[in-house]
């Protein structure tokens, strides 16, 4: 399974997933910008993507948690989504997330 | 004058990692004193996941954040390790002795003979919210901590947030403000139901008011904000304010760590596998802040590192004096310490 993510300076990886890994926990073990603070627990915001139409609709709902976070970054967008809440699944392969500048490691945004 | 407190070890971060070594020095005699930027011991297990289940502890198949939080500090309790919260050591320099002076934003300093740093992700710092501008009114009439409560004397105060510390504030300063505005994204709110039933009481009374939305734009001019607007369903609604509250969170920064002449690695601090001590003999890292080959970021590697790290310590303490190794199972010293006999 492969996920395809682009980092904050626009470029592309193609990253071998797990089923049942987390979207975080993947970006995170291959070295990308990716601050994930809290380790998955949904209190931080800061593991924040964005992700590309076609596959934003076929994620589940964000719990009210999620959302109050998502709010409380500098750049959220409608498509937004913290990447430790999305579970990786075989019908996710192929999925396409950009990373958010506030995920950045020294990012003052988050 | 600064309050000067002189004690053996001074430990910065009381997470897991920074509790346990008040056990291990504990037991080897060395006296400890502890500061956090947080209000309260557990650190990032206090802050981020109190609630979550932590499997991986050995012994313990599944225990809270704040259950482990306060295991360790009944567990440390025989030590009598001095805590000091709320604070963060802005400063920390070597002496022509070779002990250690630190120094806090709360105007306290530290005379010491061995620093731990046990800061975990770095200091937790409230989070700025997306707000353009904010900068220019904070600590004028914006404030992410209430200090003084004086500062809210009389004012019109918006408070934002709907975990416990916006909550909290709401009831705290009610009484003494001017007028008192909360303001949330949603009806719901994740702070101690006794508290979110007594604000809706003050609501219900006429004394504070509720309002469901986000913050947008600040007016105001030289620091001082008059007006808050709120981004509504039913549109942007500028509210009259001379206090504003914002309750985001915390977030982890490296923070002073980073000035203290401590070689680094990707900001954390390098040390060796036998003492863990960094590159400034007498100062020690463990836990998450510090890198050596092969670091996993877990707690039980973390309190790995207290029990090597307090046999170095105490050889810097009490330097020549034999260190003999014993177990809390069949010694009646180490048991008389821990106050079991």
């Amino acid at each position: 399974m492969k996920i395809l993510v682009t980092d904050q300076s626009g470029v592309e990886h193609e990253l071998e997933g797990l089923d049942g890994w987390r979207t975080m926990e993947v970006i995170r073990d291959w070295g990308l910008n990716i601050k994930a603070e809290c380790g998955g627990a949904c209190s931080c915001a800061t593991c924040h993507v964005y992700v590309e139409d076609g596959w934003f609709e076929k994620l589940p709902d964000p719990s009210d948690d999620e959302e109050d976070l998502l709010y409380s970054t500098l750049d959220k967008k409608p498509n937004s989504r913290l990447s430790c809440q999305i579970l990786l699944s075989e019908e996710l392969d192929g999925m396409r997330v950009t990373l958010a500048p506030s995920a950045a490691k020294d990012s003052e945004a988050a | 004058m600064s309050n000067e407190i002189v004690t053996d070890v001074v430990i910065i971060g009381a997470g897991p990692v920074g509790l346990f070594a008040v056990f291990e020095l504990g037991l080897l005699d060395v006296k400890c004193h502890l500061i956090d930027i947080l209000d309260r011991p557990g650190g990032q297990c206090a802050e981020l996941y109190p609630e979550k289940p932590i499997y991986d502890i050995p012994g313990f198949p599944m225990v809270t954040g704040q259950g482990l939080t306060d295991n360790l500090m009944q567990q440390i309790a025989p030590f009598g390790p001095e805590f000091h919260f709320s604070r963060m050591v802005t400063k920390l320099e070597k002496l022509e002795d070779g002990t250690f002076r630190l120094e806090t934003d709360a105007d306290e300093v530290f005379l010491c003979k061995v620093v731990v740093v046990a800061a975990g992700g770095g200091s937790f710092q409230p989070k700025r919210p997306p707000v353009e501008g904010i900068e220019q009114y904070e600590n004028k009439s914006v404030f992410y901590a209430v200090r003084k409560m004086d500062d809210f004397r009389d004012q019109d105060v918006v408070i934002v947030g709907g975990g416990d510390s916006a909550l909290d504030w709401t009831l705290n300063l009610q009484p003494i403000v001017r007028s008192l505005t909360l303001v949330h994204r949603r009806d719901a709110f994740k702070a101690a139901p006794a508290s979110v039933n007594k604000m809706k009481e003050l609501v219900m009374e006429g004394k504070i008011n509720f309002l469901m939305g986000q913050i947008g734009k600040l007016d105001g001019k030289d620091g001082q904000i008059d007006h808050v607007h709120i981004a509504m369903d039913s549109g942007d609604t500028p509210l009259p304010a001379t206090r504003l509250l914002p309750f985001f969170g915390l977030t982890m920064k490296l923070g002073p760590v980073a000035d203290w002449g401590l070689e680094l690695n990707d900001n954390l601090i390098t040390v060796d596998t036998a003492k863990f001590e960094s590159s400034v003999p007498g100062i020690f890292a463990i836990g998450d802040i510090n890198h050596y080959p092969g670091k996993l970021k877990l707690i039980l590697s973390g309190f790995h590192e207290a029990a090597l790290m307090a046999q170095a310590a105490k050889a810097v303490v009490s330097p020549g004096e034999r260190v003999v190794f014993q177990y809390t199972t069949s010694s009646t010293k180490l048991q008389k310490k821990l106050g079991v006999v």
